[in-house]
Formats: structure tokens, C-alpha cells, sequence
């Protein structure tokens, strides 16, 4: 390995400026070393190869030379110009320099040895016309079409890129894909360093374009199939791992245009910038909730965009109208955007696109998708989720709430949603349908709300012409009650309550009238107490004016007897004193 | 190569009738192939076109923006300029025979 010592500089790394490739390559094409992109007709290899040239030139200050085997110059100017790069104008300031290098088989006779000195020629001068640093060749393959010596050919493209090396270009070969090969002519085998393969492929009618680093030697690189998307700003490759977690998030609070949902999220509503997903069945009313909370975006001054998978703004506009939002204000005020498309007419990747596109033009606080299951009518699983975290971490990073809906079928648990995104979800609002006594009837709950207190009730949500409004459910006696029969539960319950108050009230009476029958008795007791109490004293007075007479008596006896008047005259007084009593 | 840049073999004994051959070889440096190139070509036009040719040498180390024009990519390159069509020949014109068919000049002489 001697070519190793010149890995050791050559790991410096030469920006592309296209969209997500310096990431899935950790910064670029390796720094003054020729790279091939190869891929079949019509897959961007002169895209890739002319961006990497512009972007060079305009953003990195570094011109390029772009030599074209087989376009001419004035068809590629006419190409590119729809993609926004001004060739002609790049080109008179000194910043690109272009050589059709034509090679027409019919005109030319070859008789014995040569070299491609030429083309080197031609090549220096254009590098040294404009101090170049990057350079092109489109495709060099064209020249074994054009000579006939192969073996000649494939001398010379050895020795071209040693002698690009030596001058220190980062350079592009593009080659035509072969059948067994990478490229027709085994290119791959001059170049060592880096092989880009661009592929385009159709799966069940829906087109994408993909990319992988086949090789990418003296670094680490992302070895997985990207997809791309050609637009008219060039190219851009939306990696998933491109988009890191750093980025920073807000605390603010915004309305749910709910304001009893809004208490349900610790009083505030949601975060501004965070993931909002609401799942339900059909006709759980997610596009109310969705209408409800562009409103409320709106309403504070707030731009928001509305992607609407399933139905055309108008007809939403009108069904809003229904519940009494007036989404058609807000439309003409310019604060709300619909973008309404069938998900099946186009590819995942072009969708996503789209989403950045318009993310960029109109620049939303508040994005709405309604609803993401229907994009897996455009995709696998596995594609959609990695679609959706790319997006998701693109909204993110622009601190703009996303709002999404998605449709559960009734197969399955509802807290599962049909493409696997839910840890990608900051705040999880389920509405589910209550069946009970012959009614249908809605009911919201929040699933997760990432790091706020929130509530775990289920609230009925009722959707009438006057909006959406949330009502506890009853959930007394152990079950829970909506609709109808939460009404006449509420009505049983009052009944009951009367009753029951009326039975109180009957109860203190009782009391009352117990209480005073009581004072009644007590007062008669009193009575015959001092009436008792009366005759006690009579007796008592009587007994004193009796021994008072007694006393009377027994003077009067003991006068009588003159001197005895000790015990037997009171045996004696004694007995007649009782037959007095008698 | 100083016979080249001198020896434009001028031998302008121009016909009515018949056109001069204007042939220009296209060289990078005093390389052994062009030289070869240019003893061939001398060769190959004293024979068969004698006093109406001209040959014009190019050396694009000196010259190198004159490559694209001629859409030069191998060296050595001999193009006819004159007659029309333009012809380009490739390689050290060590075949005498496919120089001759390559430049058409059978039919000349």
C-alpha cells in the first residue's frame, strides 16, 4: 500500500454543495482526487456532476472545467438553465470553463500509435484559463466509442488521472452503468477512490431515484441506498442520518384552539415546534381537530400550511364551515395554505420534497398533514417512516408544530398507528369512538404528552355548529357514560339526588316533631314533680303544726300531772298522740 | 522539429483546377510519434501530391487553445483541411495505405 502516505493528506475533503451528500459523505468528494459516478441513462450523472461544478464555483470559490464528451455546450446551458444555473453567465465571469471534446468515429482514420496528449492539452489550458480546482469529464467512456485502440484508451485514463491527481483537481468522471460491471467500460478500475452509483428505478409505477457509496476509500461513509430527488434547485438527497437531534426547542405554549383540551395539556396547549399526532378511527372528527387548530394558528397571526391527502380545500373549507370554523378567511388573508394532492401521484421522495418546498416558499408556523396514512398508498412502511422522521426532524429544526392525523383501521389496537411513527410523537391526542346503548359517540384522550402534566381522562368530544367542545364523561358508580346515556345518567342521578334530599328533609322534620313531643313529656314530668313536690311541703307543714300541737299537748299534760312529766307520760302521749292523727 | 515549422512544403504550383491540399498535423512537443508523424506525412504527399500540398504544423505545448478547434483530442492528429470534407487521421500515419484512403487521395491522383 504506497498509495496509503497519500490517503493520509487526500482525507481533506472537498465540499459538494449538493443538498445532503457532503453529510452521507462526512463532508464531501475526496479533495484532489477524481471520484466516478456511474448509473444508467437518464439517472443524473450530468445533473450530479454539473451541480458539484456550480456550487463549486458559486459557493466554495473554487471554478471547474466541465468537459462534455457527448451534450454541447449550448444544449447544456439550455439544460441547466431551468435548474437556475446560469451557465453562460458563469462562464463569461470566469468561474467555469467548458470543452466539447466531439469525437466522430466517421471522420477519423487512425494509422498506428498515439496518445491522448490532446485531450490533456485541452484540458490544462481550460484549468489554467480559469485556475480551476474542480473539473468534469462527461462522460470520458465516449472515447471508446470514438477510437478504436482500447488499449491506448485505457492507458491514457491512467495516466489522465494520475495527472489530474498531480494537479490536485477534484474531479467527476461519470461512466455509463455496464452489465456486469459498474460502468460499461470498467472504469471503477482507474478510479479508486470514490464510486457514486445513482440508480432509477420504478416500483409498482412510482419512480425514485436512489444513491449509494459503493466506495469511498480512506473514509467512513453512509452505505445505505439514499434517495434522491431532482427538482428545479438541483439535486437534493434527504438522508435520514443527515439530521441530527441538536436542535433546539422551545418552551412556548400554543392554543389547541380548544380551551378545554388546552387544560388538558397542563393548562397551556401544546408546544410550539413539538409533533402533534391524532389518531382515530374514521369519522372520529381528526380533521375537525385539525381545522380547529389551524384556526387557532391563524388567529394568532400565524402562517399555516395545510396538506390535505383526502380531500380538496374547498370541500374542507365547506365541511369546516359545518362546525362553524371559517377557514376560507384565513385562506384569503394569506395566513393559511392548502396544499391538496392524491398521495398516489407521485413518489414518497417527491412528496417529502414537495413538503420542503413549500415548507420554504411560505415559510409556516403550523404545518398539518391530514392524514399520513394515506401516504402508504406511495410507499412501503419502512419507506414512509424513514420519509416521516426526515420530515419531522426538518419541522423540528424549524421550531414549526406539526399537526398530524392518521387514520386507524379498526383491525388492531388503536394506540398503534399504521406506520410506526409514534416515538417520533411529541404529544398524542387518540380519539376513539364509545359504543353504548345503541350510540355512537366520540371521545379524545391524550395518549403522551411529552414533559408536560397532563390529563389521563377521556373527555366526549362533540362536534356541533359551533365548534368542537369537550364535556367530562360520567364516569360515577364504576363505568364510564357518554353521550345519551351519560345525559340520562346525569338525569337519573338528579332524580335520585332530590329524592334523597327530600328524604333528609322529611328525616329533620321527624326529628323535630320528636324532639318536641319530648319537651312535652319532660314538661308533664315537671308538672307532676312539683305537684309532688307541693304535697311534700303540705305534708311537712302539717307534721310541724302537728308536733307542734303535740308539743302544746304534752305541756298541757305535764301541767296536768304536776310534776311527772317524764317517760311514761310519753308512752302515753305517744299513743295519743296516734289516735290523734287517726 | 524544426524541419516541420520551416518545411510547410510549400510546393504552390497551383492548378486551375485542382484544389491545394491544406493539411495540418496537430503535435505536442518534439515527441517520437510526431516526428515519426511528420517523415511519414512529407513522405506520403511528395508522392502523390506533389506541389499541391501545404502542411501546417501545430505544436499545442505552444499553442494549446488552437486544440479545440479541431476538436484535437490524440496526438499526433493530421486533419485536411482542404478539400472538404474535413478528414482526421490519428496516430504516427505509419500506414501508408490507410493514410492515403484516410485522406481520400487515391482518387486525387
Amino acid at each position: 500500500m504506497v498509495k496509503a502516505k497519500h490517503d493520509v493528506d487526500s482525507l481533506a475533503k472537498c465540499p459538494t454543495g449538493i443538498k445532503g451528500l457532503d453529510e452521507i459523505t462526512k463532508g464531501g468528494l475526496p479533495r484532489g482526487r477524481p471520484t466516478l459516478i456511474c448509473g444508467g441513462a437518464g439517472s443524473g450523472k450530468t445533473l450530479f456532476a454539473m451541480e458539484f461544478l456550480m456550487r463549486g464555483a458559486m459557493d466554495y470559490g473554487e471554478p471547474g472545467v466541465f468537459m462534455t464528451f457527448e451534450e454541447t455546450p449550448a444544449d447544456l446551458a439550455k439544460n441547466f438553465i431551468s435548474l437556475g444555473f446560469d451557465i453562460q453567465d458563469m462562464m463569461s465571469r470566469g468561474l467555469i470553463a467548458m470543452d466539447h471534446v466531439k469525437i466522430d468515429r466517421n471522420e477519423i482514420e487512425e494509422t498506428g500509435e498515439y496518445d491522448l496528449e490532446g485531450l490533456f492539452i485541452r484540458l490544462g489550458s481550460a484549468i489554467d484559463s480559469i485556475g480551476a480546482k474542480r473539473v468534469v469529464l462527461d462522460t470520458i467512456e465516449a472515447l471508446f466509442a470514438g477510437l478504436s485502440n482500447a488499449g491506448i484508451i485505457r492507458a491514457e485514463l491512467r495516466r489522465l488521472f494520475h495527472w489530474l491527481k498531480d494537479r490536485g483537481m477534484t474531479a467527476i468522471v461519470t461512466g455509463e452503468r455496464g452489465d456486469k460491471l459498474l460502468t460499461r467500460y470498467g472504469l471503477e478500475e482507474y478510479v479508486a477512490d470514490c464510486v457514486i452509483f445513482l440508480d432509477f428505478r420504478i416500483d409498482e409505477q412510482i419512480s425514485t431515484r436512489r444513491l449509494r457509496i459503493v466506495k469511498y476509500r480512506g473514509s467512513s461513509h453512509g452505505s445505505d441506498e439514499y434517495p434522491f430527488l431532482i427538482d428545479e434547485s438541483g439535486l437534493s438527497i434527504l438522508p435520514i442520518t443527515s439530521l441530527g437531534l441538536d436542535y433546539p426547542v422551545s418552551s412556548e405554549r400554543i392554543s389547541t384552539g380548544i380551551p378545554k383540551l388546552d387544560t388538558m395539556l397542563g393548562e397551556k396547549g401544546f408546544y410550539r415546534g413539538s409533533t402533534i399526532l391524532v389518531s382515530g378511527t374514521a369519522g372520529t372528527g381528526k380533521t375537525s381537530l385539525a381545522a380547529t387548530f389551524a384556526e387557532a394558528a391563524c388567529r394568532r397571526g400565524e402562517r399555516c400550511l395545510y396538506f390535505a391527502f383526502e380531500e380538496s380545500p374547498n370541500q374542507i373549507i365547506r365541511n369546516m364551515g359545518s362546525i362553524g370554523i371559517d377557514l376560507a378567511r384565513w385562506v384569503k388573508k394569506g395566513l393559511l395554505r392548502f396544499h391538496s394532492a392524491r398521495p398516489s401521484l407521485y413518489g414518497l421522495e417527491m412528496h417529502l420534497l414537495t413538503f420542503h418546498k413549500v415548507i420554504k416558499e411560505f415559510n409556516p408556523q403550523v404545518f398539518i398533514v391530514d392524514p399520513i396514512s394515506n401516504l402508504s398508498a406511495a410507499g412501503t412502511q419502512a419507506e414512509i417512516k424513514s420519509i416521516l422522521t426526515r420530515l419531522l426532524d426538518y419541522l423540528k429544526m424549524k421550531n414549526i408544530s406539526a399537526f398530524l392525523t392518521d387514520l386507524t383501521h379498526f383491525t388492531g389496537s388503536l394506540e398503534h398507528t399504521s406506520e410506526e411513527v409514534s416515538s417520533l410523537i411529541d404529544t398524542w391526542l387518540l380519539l376513539r369512538d364509545i359504543e353504548l346503548n345503541g350510540e355512537r359517540n366520540r371521545g379524545l384522550y391524550i395518549l403522551k404528552s411529552r414533559g408536560m402534566a397532563h390529563s389521563n381522562q377521556i373527555q366526549e368530544f362533540l362536534l356541533s355548529n359551533e365548534g368542537i367542545g369537550l364535556i367530562d364523561i360520567y364516569t360515577g358508580s364504576g363505568e364510564v357514560l357518554t353521550g345519551s346515556a351519560r345525559a340520562a345518567q346525569d338525569a337519573g342521578e338528579k332524580a335520585s339526588e332530590l329524592a334523597s334530599r327530600r328524604e333528609a328533609d322529611r328525616r329533620l322534620r321527624e326529628q323535630e316533631r320528636k324532639r318536641n313531643a319530648l319537651e312535652t313529656k319532660i314538661a308533664a314530668l315537671r308538672a307532676e314533680f312539683d305537684a309532688e313536690t307541693q304535697e311534700v311541703h303540705l305534708m311537712a307543714e302539717e307534721e310541724q303544726k302537728r308536733q307542734a300541737v303535740q308539743v302544746e299537748d304534752r305541756l298541757e299534760m305535764a301541767h296536768l300531772r304536776k310534776g311527772k312529766p317524764s317517760v311514761p307520760p310519753a308512752k302515753h302521749s305517744k299513743k295519743k298522740r296516734e289516735r290523734r292523727v287517726k | 522539429m524544426k524541419a516541420a515549422s520551416s518545411g510547410k512544403g510549400k510546393k504552390a504550383k497551383t492548378d486551375a483546377t485542382e484544389e491545394i491540399w491544406n493539411l495540418r498535423l496537430y503535435v505536442a512537443g518534439q515527441t517520437p510519434k510526431s516526428i515519426t508523424a511528420f517523415a511519414n506525412l512529407k513522405k506520403i504527399c511528395e508522392e502523390h501530391l506533389a506541389g499541391k500540398y501545404r502542411i501546417e504544423v501545430i505544436d499545442l505545448l505552444k499553442n494549446p487553445q488552437l486544440a479545440k478547434g479541431d476538436q484535437i483530442v490524440a496526438i499526433p492528429t493530421l486533419v485536411r483541411k482542404l478539400p472538404e470534407p474535413l478528414k482526421k487521421i490519428i496516430g504516427d500515419l505509419a500506414n501508408t495505405e490507410r493514410v492515403m484512403v484516410g485522406l481520400d487521395i487515391r482518387s486525387v491522383s
